[in-house]
């Protein structure tokens, strides 16, 4: 098992033909993920890597049965995209778009009330099972099958603590980037939940960083409800107050965002806090064994 | 991205919200022009700056006569305004808004953010206004009202009622705050704001509502679809380094330590300074080259970071996922030959071509020292700081 996606996901790129979603689509099909097609709108009834090409979500849910998408579309054009994705009745919506206005997520958010659909994203590298599926843009050679959850708002920070585990021989059941945007399709505590839930996960590193309060409550959430143990690092101890580091979502506007509030928060409910982010590794093997 | 007082009241009082009458001013003949056209007794000069927290650094005085209006405006233009937030150097003062001074009975606080725990456009009030919201939410909690809005419904009529009986305003007060509320509101949706704040809103003669500050800040994700704030941008507001370092696709931000970083990734550029500050030593950037980075941008962050005197070293870390070490090496080798480049630098890459950037390092013969992951980078880069001191 793992979460969200598995071996028996069946993935539709939207934005199929355009330059990075061709190169990270076949990525994801070399590395055993089960890629049905894709849409463009304009451009249905094409083969693109010997895939049907759809001009709509709707068209290519009723043709392929998928139940995953892959978002690729630029950062104008991606609300759209998801709200389509949404209504065609997909599951799981990956969206790797960096740079979609925050009120065009808040309206997103509305329209997907009652939908029953994970939106993984915006602003993350997606979501990998490794070995089984993969929706995203991350370097599957550092991922590999294992026992452990991971779920960060950053993408490079993931693949530093992927990098570290495999270092220790750890791998991973499913990693979830849920995206470094203020307002995004899944937080924290959904991710836990699922791998909560999941019987092959044992346990569960949680990358967080300044700005809002979703680490604090995925902690106090995991300390009512969760049983497997969980490791879990704040970036951004060295960020200075109200200057956004990078991320739309990354910035301190009071003294409960910091790192440090957050870390300490963290610790007192029973997470494994991790305070040099180059020891994510070392302390998940100590925690976990 | 932020705009002046002055321009947030322009668009304001586009979308009814009544603002006083007022106008910016250049200089001194400008400001007295304008005093006069105002007409009226007295009149408030306030320093137009991004920076808040003006009227504690003597940047909003109120002139009683043409002559005070003439000798405030002087005073302002032209000088560096301290104020809490602005660092002790300041910021420069190139115009200043003239507007006429009302009798303020009672001032209330009327904001709008993008609030992170309900995902949603949320009004904050207060029956507290003048002061700093963060600081009431601290000492008075009670005292903060919040109502998060239905993106599908828009801000309720029935909402703002609530809002403003709990403000304690009263009578037909209600009505014109419930407009000023809705007008607001319009004008944070309608123009993708991030923040609005109006405060104070104030009760001035015969309990007349107005906006006598207002602040708004908006997204620059959405700014493609907004020509007309966008040319509201005040470049000269902005740190010249970080400004320049955008034009190249790079996000700087400049920070008071020694070690200059060069990392790929919002996320993992923290994370590096952290590590860095984890071993005493203390981050002098915060530099995301981010994905796609092409030789020339490394060549860029490299100029743009050294532009700082206090640099004494240079962290390169790289975790190439679309990015390629290849092509990263490429840059920082290219980048020594091109710049006068004399502190050391230390270099760790991972990720995509790993395995091709760093033959390319040791080819050159640029004296790189090569780390092999986060911890031995922070390691090597404090260590050869303290050996140079």
């Amino acid at each position: 098992m793992s979460v969200f996606v598995h071996r028996h996901s069946r993935v539709i790129i939207q934005g199929f033909t355009g330059q990075h979603a061709t190169f990270h689509a076949e990525e994801s099909m070399h590395n055993g993920t089960t890629v049905v097609g894709g849409v463009t709108p304009g451009k249905g009834g094409q083969q693109h890597l010997g895939l049907p090409v759809f001009d709509t979500v709707h068209q290519a849910v009723a043709e392929t049965g998928a139940d995953v998408s892959g978002i690729f579309v630029p950062p104008a054009f991606a609300a759209d995209a998801i709200m389509e994705a949404l209504e065609a009745g997909i599951g799981v919506i990956v969206v790797i778009a960096d740079g979609i206005p925050v009120q065009d997520m808040v309206r997103v958010k509305r329209y997907a009330l009652g939908k029953n659909a994970i939106i993984i994203g915006p602003n993350t590298p997606g979501i990998i099972t490794p070995g089984a599926c993969k929706v995203g843009i991350m370097p599957s050679h550092i991922y590999s099958p294992g026992r452990i959850g991971v779920v960060s708002r950053s993408g490079t920070l993931n693949y530093e603590a992927v990098q570290q585990m495999s270092e220790l021989g750890m791998g991973q059941t499913t990693s979830v980037g849920i995206g470094g945007d203020p307002v995004n399709g899944t937080d924290f505590v959904t991710v836990l939940r699922a791998f909560e839930a999941d019987p092959e996960t044992e346990a569960v590193i949680m990358i967080g960083e300044i700005g809002g309060p979703q680490e604090v409550e995925a902690a106090r959430w995991a300390k009512e409800n969760m049983s497997k143990p969980l490791v879990g690092f704040v970036a951004g101890v060295s960020a200075p107050a109200g200057r956004r580091m990078g991320h739309a979502g990354a910035i301190i506007s009071g003294e409960a965002d910091t790192a440090n509030a957050k870390m300490d928060l963290m610790e007192e409910l029973g997470v494994h806090v991790v305070r040099n982010p180059a020891l994510i590794g070392e302390t998940a093997k100590r925690v976990f064994s | 991205m932020n705009i002046h007082e002055y321009q947030t009241k322009e668009l304001l009082r586009g979308f009814g919200v009544p603002v006083p009458n007022g106008r910016v001013a250049h200089n001194v003949d400008n400001a007295a022009t304008i005093a006069e056209d105002l007409g009226g007794e007295r009149w408030v000069v306030k320093a137009q700056i991004h920076a808040g927290g003006r009227g504690k650094g003597g940047g909003v005085r109120v002139a009683s006569s043409l002559e005070e209006v003439r000798q405030f405006t002087d005073e302002m233009i032209g000088t560096y305004l301290v104020t809490p937030q602005t660092g002790e150097q300041g910021r420069l003062v190139q115009r200043v808004l003239i507007e006429q001074a009302c009798k303020i009975n009672k001032e209330y606080y009327l904001g709008m953010v993008i609030d992170r725990a309900t995902q949603r456009i949320t009004v904050i009030a207060s029956a507290s206004g003048g002061m700093n919201i963060e600081e009431v939410a601290k000492t008075d909690p009670d005292r903060v009202i919040r109502e998060a809005v239905d993106p599908a419904i828009g801000l309720a009529g029935f909402q703002c009622r609530k809002i403003a009986a709990r403000m304690g305003l009263a009578g037909k007060q209600i009505g014109e705050a419930a407009k000023i509320m809705q007008a607001l509101y319009r004008c944070f949706r309608d123009k993708d704001a991030l923040l609005a704040e109006i405060n104070p809103l104030a009760a001035i003669d015969e309990g007349r509502l107005m906006a006598l500050d207002a602040k708004m800040s908006f997204d620059s994700n959405a700014m493609y679809r907004h020509s007309d704030i966008i040319e509201l941008r005040d470049f000269d507001e902005e740190d010249v380094k970080e400004v320049e370092a955008s034009g190249h696709g790079l996000n700087y931000i400049a920070l008071d330590g020694d070690v200059g970083c060069i990392v790929n990734g919002a996320g993992l550029a923290m994370a590096t300074m952290d590590a860095i500050s984890f071993h005493k030593g203390r981050p002098a950037n915060f530099l995301d080259v981010g994905g796609g980075a092409s030789p020339e941008k490394v060549g860029n962050a490299f100029r743009i970071v050294l532009q700082d005197p206090n640099v004494k070293a240079i962290l390169v870390n790289i975790f190439a996922g679309i990015n390629r070490c290849d092509w990263i090496a490429e840059g920082l080798v290219q980048a020594m030959r091109d710049q006068d480049i004399q502190v050391p630098i230390v270099v760790r890459l991972a990720g995509t071509n790993v395995e091709k950037g760093a033959p390319i390092l040791k080819a050159s013969g640029f004296p790189f020292i090569m780390a092999d992951n986060l911890d031995d980078a922070a390691t090597k880069v404090v260590a050869v700081l303290e050996a140079a001191a």
